[in-house]
């Protein structure tokens, strides 16, 4: 909730997917993220390739599906990071994220 | 598919976004939807853990929980929370039970909406540090209700955790 963009809030402004129950945040794909970042993923921010939005990874909308997962701005709701995983590797695709910004300070 | 005897595999904790201590401040509130319970009580018991004997620091970091649950069975730390409160004048509970009440019910009986919030939640002025988890359609309801009361968005952390069986 806390994607400073000028608009508040994803699901007010009728902009994107109707409200999915099953979506759920970066705190539920903290433990995928984990698997590919070192540092914790869910407090670093990132800046949303579409639409130039940016905020905490933990509070993005994610979508966790047998494919993979996909993290979207709330804004625009393009993909901003995707993550599949086969027997053998991990692909993450960042193209959505201009930028991810972690802290090294915590 | 879990059955019971499996053998889990546990990684953590992870995730530094959805916390709170008590560095961060307050007054402090806690917004919960059934399971959702979980991370609101930890942060709960640590406020309490340490602010144990000083009544000073405990009123400047007051303490509400809104928690909904849908009968008063499934109230998920019922008794705790209850000693809790009881013994510290600074934390509210106030619960909201959405299905089935008892007898003698005296608190909220319907899903939190925006009337529920303006009662409950300091007014915005109070930069009240806010978090809220449980089902995605209560916590995005809620989130959205209370910036449009006025709350700074980024006060508002949230955890979802998707749909849920029945509603909360």
């Amino acid at each position: 909730m806390n994607f400073a963009s000028g608009e508040s809030h994803e699901s007010g402004s009728g902009r994107e997917r109707p409200a999915d129950a099953r979506r759920v945040d970066g705190n539920a794909a903290g433990g995928l993220f984990s698997e590919i970042f070192v540092p914790d993923l869910t407090t670093a921010r990132a800046k949303c390739a579409g639409c130039g939005a940016e905020g905490m990874i933990g509070s993005l909308p994610v979508y966790a599906h047998g494919m993979g997962t996909v993290v979207r701005c709330p804004k625009c709701d393009r993909v901003v990071l995707r993550v599949a995983r086969t027997p053998q590797h991990v692909w993450l695709d960042a193209t959505g994220a201009t930028c991810i910004v972690i802290s090294r300070g915590t | 598919m879990l059955r019971s005897g499996d053998t889990l595999e546990l990684r953590g904790p992870i995730g530094g976004y959805f916390v709170w201590d008590i560095p961060v401040g307050g007054p402090l509130l806690l917004v919960g939807g059934g399971s959702g319970i979980v991370p609101l009580m930890a942060m709960l018991r640590h406020r309490n853990a340490a602010l144990a004997s000083d009544i000073e620091a405990r009123h400047r970091l007051p303490a509400r929980l809104l928690y909904s649950s849908r009968r008063w069975d499934e109230v998920i730390y019922r008794e705790e929370l209850s000693r809790l409160a009881e013994k510290d004048p600074t934390l509210e509970v106030m619960h909201t039970l959405t299905r089935e009440q008892p007898q003698g019910w005296t608190g909220f009986t319907r899903r939190i909406d925006r009337a529920m919030l303006e009662m409950v939640a300091w007014p915005p002025s109070e930069l009240p540090r806010i978090f809220i988890c449980g089902p995605t359609p209560l916590v995005e309801s809620v989130a959205t209700t209370l910036v449009e009361l006025g709350h700074n968005p980024s006060l508002v952390k949230t955890e979802r955790f998707g749909p849920t069986g029945g509603s909360v």
